[in-house]
């Protein structure tokens, strides 16, 4: 067992790192206070190879691994987690969706634009109606020849109203249990019937977008549809232990981004004659907090290396969503409280991590889901099956030949 | 090998430099223990008058160098007199001030002379007959002490405002040595076919009052009380490099790790949280005030006086009473 | 057009920094980069190379031990051709007058170098004399603090630069070749590339050593350098908190400050 990153891990998180400390951090509060989508640091993100980071080179990507994915959502989230969001959809949920289940022609003629970042990808299965129960999904396509005919709408979509490509999950079905009867496609904004738009209000993540999709009658031709007909729901369960591996890995960003601002605060601050860092109160906080950080890096880096191994990480996927994002909740609601009152106030970071780590505990599964799923995978009322196709493990020669 | 101590009088335009009065002002009082004469260097064209001034600081004597070759400061022209002028005369120590050119022409003339150049001094002092310089490393978060044990002459250069000028004294006499130029100008490759004065700035390094602006000014509107207060004290307008790294003032103001290292008699630091590397150019000023609406930023740890407060309510508000005080 | 790079390691600029009593500076944990101010080197031996459409060749040195190694991997990461870490044991003590020599020593067995560019300085020991005297030592021309190179024609062998002095911009034609020393505001230096990352990390990184660059033992290490360092330490702290002035009013707080800053003589 080797612990230890490669070089060219830690190469690749000091880039990341000094990017989003540099073109980000700056300007952070000023966007969420206004709630305004940074699209400036997404394009950077785009122009930098960050959002096909994992993907192979001969599609459009900079073919690092899994792990690199993995530790770039760290550094990301660390400052703000609008952006560990961006890489959730566009590379977790959608890219390697499209690496996964893709057609060569697919990967060619979608996946390439995505990894270079030309074009963005977002995910649409959650509805106003349907969340973590997928079998209440309303939207409908039907089959017309050649093509599919695509009706309804999907709700709290990261990227709605800025992404160009969407992977959005309809049943071609009705009667059938949506294990069979729900299929996946890939429809380009550019398609007539696409409306999009933005939620307003949102709690978290204000620089980032989250919108509504609504389809009506739109025509998708058939070699849009990812996988078979009614393969859909497998699809989009594969696509979430991509997507929360990418949430695991940012939330344990955040909880060091609550411990660095803790650390560096209860240095500064004195009450009662000294640094409050010498309260033992305080300091338990901060211990807490080292814990988490610990157990969630931990978490996602066996998850990340499992994915590179090519085998199976569903429960060890979910438990590192699971932990990490309960524990950035509890960390930065922590580091408010070693803020004081200061924490309370937006001339801090403190208080933006604790409004933005609450919506991971809900997204990509709720923390009840999640807390089922262990349960499940125990007791062996749930267990793995083979997919027509897996995730490709990780092959250095293979992610880096150029065709 | 004498007891000399050469100073390069920097000068641009016939202006010169504050450091090297500066540095006349050292020689002088490392001369009490070395007991040699203070020799001030003066190349240019037209600069004649400026080795009375020499004289009048403190110099005992003066090699005066005025030719059209000298015109511009060249490290070349520059280097080959001074390092002749040390061999022929053999001084013990050469000083200058850390500007831009002299940070240049100390090394360069070492390596000629094959000695040691100290750089950015910011005190000297013998100790056991050997002269020993401090100097801030890692941006100012260290000191160090050094030595030049066996070359001479030992060449330092020194911190702008780390010394106290001296007050020129004109019944002073001395003695004025006209030198020529070594190389001609066919000889001294590069030419400088232009130059284009910063306009309306305060040079920060010799500025005796800094007014510095940061995150919390908010925009490049938001410099503009900044100046107001700058104009009313006749001083230079700073920045940190949050301000300067989102676009609201240039680079030129920049104070700081990245930035300029400065020693004003007063610093205000106007919405300047005060990070480490901030903090690395401008922590040796005698008197720091800070205005900045967070009672925990750093920046008050380093201040003599703070205000915690809205730096636009403050900083206009400053203005005002300086003028009324100040007769402006 | 052959384009050297002169780069230091040095510990990241945000280190906590600590010196024992022997005088021995450590960083905590925080890691070794390339010094700050050689990433615009870097990136304008870049800017340049693209400029000529390829045809320049970009070589990075530092001299120094093993962790040298990390300024020359974020040099390559950054899209530099090659690395090459000059060291020798008997090279440990060297000043600039010796670092100057040996850097000067190892660009001269290259031969052919037309530009040779670094940082400002170097943010541990901050001198800012080595370029200068690498120049000096190679008879280049010498062009510090260089905002911009407004000219470079590899053909006529001449650049034009404009230097930041005190007063303003000078500008300057010289002849190549040259020693550029960069200052921040002469480019925006790019991040490492991943593709760049996994040349870094899988390039060799070849060794000269003193019998390689054809050094004079005497004219390096403690021998070869005029000055000698002789303690670090840190400096006096300032005396605790800053005093803060409150009054009933914005007038009244500030005509108390105005009357404690006349008292101090400073306005």
């Amino acid at each position: 067992m080797d612990f230890s990153l490669t070089p060219e891990h830690e190469m690749v998180v000091r880039m990341v790192r000094d990017f989003a400390e540099k073109e980000v951090a700056p300007y952070i509060k000023e966007y969420d206070r206004a709630h305004k989508p940074f699209v400036r640091a997404i394009e950077r993100m785009a122009e930098l190879g960050i959002m096909g980071i994992c993907i192979p080179v001969r599609y459009g990507g900079q073919g690092m691994d899994y792990i690199s994915l993995g530790l770039a959502c760290e550094e990301l989230e660390r400052v703000d987690t609008f952006l560990r969001v961006v890489m959730s959809v566009h590379v977790g949920l959608n890219s390697l969706g499209l690496l996964q289940w893709g057609t060569e022609e697919q990967k060619q003629r979608f996946l390439v634009p995505q990894a270079r970042g030309e074009r963005w990808a977002a995910f649409g299965l959650t509805e106003p109606g349907a969340g973590s129960d997928v079998a209440a999904m309303a939207a409908t396509a039907r089959r017309e020849g050649d093509s599919y005919i695509l009706n309804g709408e999907k709700m709290w979509i990261s990227l709605a109203s800025m992404a160009h490509n969407f992977l959005v999950f309809a049943r071609t079905d009705p009667k059938a249990p949506p294990h069979q009867g729900i299929t996946a496609f890939i429809v380009e904004r550019e398609t007539k019937g696409i409306t999009t738009g933005d939620i307003h209000g949102k709690l978290g993540v204000r620089a980032g977008s989250t919108g509504w999709i609504a389809m009506n009658d739109v025509e998708v031709p058939a070699e849009n549809r990812l996988g078979e007909e009614g393969e859909g729901f497998k699809i989009a369960m594969s696509c979430l232990d991509n997507g929360r591996y990418t949430i695991g890995a940012g939330a344990t960003g955040l909880i060091r981004a609550c411990l660095e601002a803790s650390a560096k605060y209860a240095h500064e601050r004195r009450t009662f004659g000294r640094p409050i860092a010498e309260h033992q109160l305080v300091q338990q906080m901060i211990a807490r907090m080292r814990r988490d950080y610990e157990i969630g890096r931990l978490l996602y880096l066996r998850a990340g290396w499992l994915k590179n191994q090519g085998i199976r990480n569903t429960w060890q996927t979910s438990l590192a969503k699971w932990f990490a994002t309960e524990a950035s909740f509890a960390a930065a609601s922590d580091a408010i409280q070693i803020h004081g009152a200061y924490g309370y106030s937006d001339e801090y970071d403190v208080e933006r991590f604790l409004r933005n780590a609450k919506g991971a505990c809900i997204y990509e599964g709720t923390s009840q889901i999640h807390e089922l799923i262990q349960a499940q995978y125990v007791l062996g009322y749930r267990q793995d099956r083979p997919l027509r196709c897996e995730l490709p493990a990780y092959d250095p020669e293979e992610w880096q030949r150029e065709a | 090998m004498s007891n000399d101590i050469f100073v390069w009088i920097e000068q641009f335009n016939g202006q010169v430099a504050g450091p090297s009065w500066e540095a006349i002002g050292a020689a002088r009082t490392l001369s009490q223990t070395l007991g040699g004469q203070v020799c001030a260097c003066i190349f240019g064209q037209g600069v004649e008058a400026l080795a009375k001034d020499a004289i009048a600081y403190g110099a005992d004597k003066v090699f005066l160098a005025d030719d059209p070759t000298l015109a511009d400061f060249r490290l070349e022209p520059y280097t080959a007199l001074m390092a002749e002028l040390a061999r022929q005369h053999q001084p013990a120590l050469i000083l200058m001030g850390a500007t831009a050119r002299g940070r240049d022409l100390g090394p360069a003339v070492a390596v000629d002379l094959e000695t040691g150049c100290v750089a950015d001094c910011t005190a000297l002092e013998f100790q056991d007959g050997q002269l020993v310089a401090t100097r801030p490393i890692y941006a100012g978060k260290l000191l160090c002490t050094c030595t030049v044990p066996e070359r001479r002459p030992a060449v330092f250069t020194l911190r702008s405002r780390a010394f106290p000028k001296p007050e020129p004294d004109p019944s002073r006499t001395g003695e004025i040595i006209q030198v020529a130029p070594i190389l001609k100008e066919e000889d001294i490759p590069s030419k400088v076919t232009g130059f284009q004065e910063t306009v309306g700035g305060v040079n920060l390094a010799d500025a005796a009052i800094i007014v510095s602006g940061g995150r919390g000014v908010g925009g490049p509107e938001g410099f503009e009380p900044i100046r107001e207060l700058a104009r009313t004290l006749k001083a230079a307008v700073g920045a940190s490099r949050a301000a300067v790294d989102a676009g609201w003032i240039p680079y030129e103001h920049q104070v700081g790790q990245t930035g300029k290292t400065v020693s004003p008699d007063l610093y205000i630091a106007c919405g300047i949280s005060g990070a480490i590397q901030h903090q690395a150019g401008m922590r040796t000023s005698k008197v720091i005030v800070a205005i900045n609406k967070d009672p925990e930023a750093p920046i008050f740890q380093l201040a003599r006086y703070g205000i915690v407060g809205d730096l636009f309510k403050y900083v206009p508000a400053l203005a005002e009473e300086l003028k009324k005080r100040l007769g402006a | 057009m052959h384009i050297v790079v002169c780069t230091k390691q040095t510990p990241d600029s945000a280190a906590k920094l600590t010196v024992d009593a022997a005088g021995n500076v450590s960083w905590g944990d925080s890691p070794i980069v390339i010094n700050p101010w050689d990433e615009y080197a870097v990136e304008e031996a870049l800017l340049i190379k693209e400029r000529l459409g390829g045809n320049a060749r970009v070589t990075v040195i530092s001299m120094g031990p093993e962790a040298a190694l990390e300024a020359l991997k974020h040099a390559i990461a950054m899209g530099a051709d090659e690395g090459i870490r000059i060291w020798d044991p008997i090279f440990e003590g060297s000043d600039t007058l010796a670092t100057s020599y040996v850097l000067a020593k190892a660009i001269e067995k290259m031969g052919d170098v037309d530009l040779v560019l670094f940082g400002k300085s170097a943010i541990d020991s901050q001198t800012g004399q080595i370029p200068v005297e690498v120049a000096y030592r190679l008879g280049f021309s010498p062009l510090t603090y260089v905002i911009k190179i407004a000219e470079l024609d590899p053909a006529g062998k001449t650049i034009i630069a404009e230097r930041l002095l005190e007063q303003g911009r000078q500008v300057v034609k010289a002849p190549l070749p040259a020693v550029v020393g960069t200052i921040k505001g002469i480019n925006e230096p790019r991040y490492p590339s991943f593709m760049g990352i996994r040349k870094a990390t899988r390039a060799q990184y070849p060794v000269w050593s003193a019998t390689d660059i054809g050094a004079d033992p005497a004219k390096v290490g403690a021998a070869g350098s005029g000055v000698r360092w002789t303690r670090i330490f840190s400096p006096p702290t300032r005396e605790g908190k800053a005093e803060i002035i409150q009054a009933e009013t914005v007038e009244e707080t500030v005509r108390i400050l105005v009357d404690k800053l006349m008292a101090e003589k400073v306005i």
